[in-house]
């Protein structure tokens, strides 16, 4: 049983079964490592900043480089005019960052393995760009779709892969995320298991577990980078889709 | 563990999908979820006909506890957290500035002695040039007049001694013809020539 890859992503409540409208929304252990992840964030960086010193110590080092990377990034991709939308990128990549690095630790759960909610950050981030962009642009924020100096004839064609490509972008965000999280997990569970049950054979199958320990460890190793990667990739993501709001260069 | 895990897991199912007193029957209405009849049996196999991140049931809770949490930490981290480290930069970035603007009037006073410094020099050096320069002249011309003054005294005392000389020269000629003149009466006495005045030999004499 401890080696059914599957196991791992198993959502069960912990309080007892608690209703709102009809819906079942108990207190499962995703809600629980959702919490787990916020605490951290913030326990961490309230930390980090708590001796605010000049000459930054090891863990306000790393608080204020979290903070500058998405800083930057900010800046690079939509400019001043973005500043606005910089706590919500930090959140987002903070968010998924710790999810994916909590689910690292054996027995815990991977909030972000779970594909809704993978994809309700990635349609919000979408739902919000849209928002912005009308909001800014007006209607004409919609002339994202209509490229300038198409010719006539191949314009609605033109347009509907721009429309196509512009509802992808939630499904592509969203499960790049969620396919990464949980193919890295199960194959890590997968080849964990190899060991344990080559190892429970004894004898030659001590020897032959040697190979799947050391791809265990290095899928390990592999799943650390995915899982900042991705949170990464994540909230760049989000700055771009963002910056097509702000600036329409259409 | 994992028997516990399955069984609730389905009273997840069971309460989602039947209704909440189902809670007992879960080995029945887990095989009926699940379309087998050893489902909940075999351990682990009550999650096998649903794969968890594609079980609709879970979506609810989970949609709802994301929502709060994301909001919780969106609330947190730009009201709190980010304002903190962003003061902390701030003040670095403060500190380092006023220290550079400071080090930077620092450079500049000290440029500004070296100048004034060095005009100083450049004045006194002018200054000591100039003094050595109307001193000289003044010297020089000191000396021209004092050597001028002196030129003329000389002209004068030569051209005295010159006329001095002459006075003596002529008085010396003088004497001379007296002297011939006398000579001249003696010796014509003596030759017997008769009585002669001075005074006609004199006359003769210069003729």
């Amino acid at each position: 049983m401890a080696n059914d890859p599957i196991h791992q992503f198993q959502i069960h409540d912990l309080t007892g079964s608690f209703n709102l409208g009809g819906y079942e929304i108990s207190f499962t252990n995703s809600a629980l490592f959702m919490g787990v992840t916020v605490a951290v964030i913030t326990g961490f960086l309230l930390l980090a900043s708590s001796r605010a010193a000049l000459v930054p110590g090891r863990l306000q080092s790393v608080g204020e480089l979290w903070y500058g990377m998405i800083d930057n990034m900010v800046n690079n991709v939509l400019g001043p005019d973005g500043r606005k939308f910089f706590p919500l990128v930090f959140s987002l990549f903070s968010f998924v960052l710790v999810a994916n690095m909590l689910g690292m630790f054996p027995y815990f759960f991977t909030v972000t393995s779970h594909v809704i909610v993978t994809a309700s950050l990635a349609l919000f981030v979408v739902g919000l760009v849209v928002v912005v962009g009308v909001w800014k642009h007006g209607l004409g924020w919609f002339k994202l779709f209509v490229p300038h100096g198409v010719p006539l004839a191949i314009l609605p064609f033109i347009s509907l892969i721009e429309i196509i490509s512009f509802l992808s972008r939630p499904i592509s965000l969203g499960l790049r995320l969620f396919g990464n999280m949980l193919a890295g997990h199960i194959v890590l569970k997968v080849f964990a298991g190899f060991v344990v049950s080559l190892g429970a054979a004894g004898g030659l199958g001590i020897l032959g577990a040697i190979a799947p320990l050391a791809m265990a460890v290095a899928l390990t190793a592999l799943e650390f980078l995915v899982a900042f990667l991705q949170a990464f990739v994540f909230a760049i993501l989000t700055c771009v889709y963002l910056n097509d709001a702000l600036h329409t260069h259409h | 563990m994992s028997q516990s895990t399955t069984a609730t897991t389905v009273e997840f199912q069971v309460a989602e999908e039947t209704a909440p007193a189902a809670a007992t029957g879960g080995e029945a209405a887990g095989g009926e979820a699940h379309g087998t009849t050893e489902g909940t049996e075999a351990h682990g196999g009550g999650h096998q006909a649903v794969f968890p991140p594609l079980d609709t049931k879970t979506y609810p809770s989970q949609l709802f506890w994301l929502l709060i949490f994301f909001a919780a930490l969106y609330v947190l981290m730009s009201k709190v957290v980010l304002p903190r480290i962003s003061a902390i930069l701030a003040k670095r970035k403060a500190t380092i500035d006023s220290d550079l603007a400071r080090a930077q009037a620092l450079k500049d006073e000290t440029e500004a002695a070296v100048k004034a410094y060095e005009k100083a020099l450049a004045d006194a050096r002018a200054n000591a040039t100039e003094i050595a320069r109307t001193t000289r002249e003044a010297v020089t011309r000191d000396v021209d007049a004092e050597s001028h003054k002196l030129d003329e005294a000389l002209a004068q005392k030569v051209t005295a001694a010159e006329a001095k000389i002459a006075a003596s020269k002529a008085k010396a000629l003088d004497a001379v013809e007296d002297i011939a003149a006398d000579s001249a009466v003696e010796i014509v006495a003596a030759l017997g020539g008769g009585k002669v005045t001075k005074a006609a030999v004199a006359k003769a004499i210069k003729g």
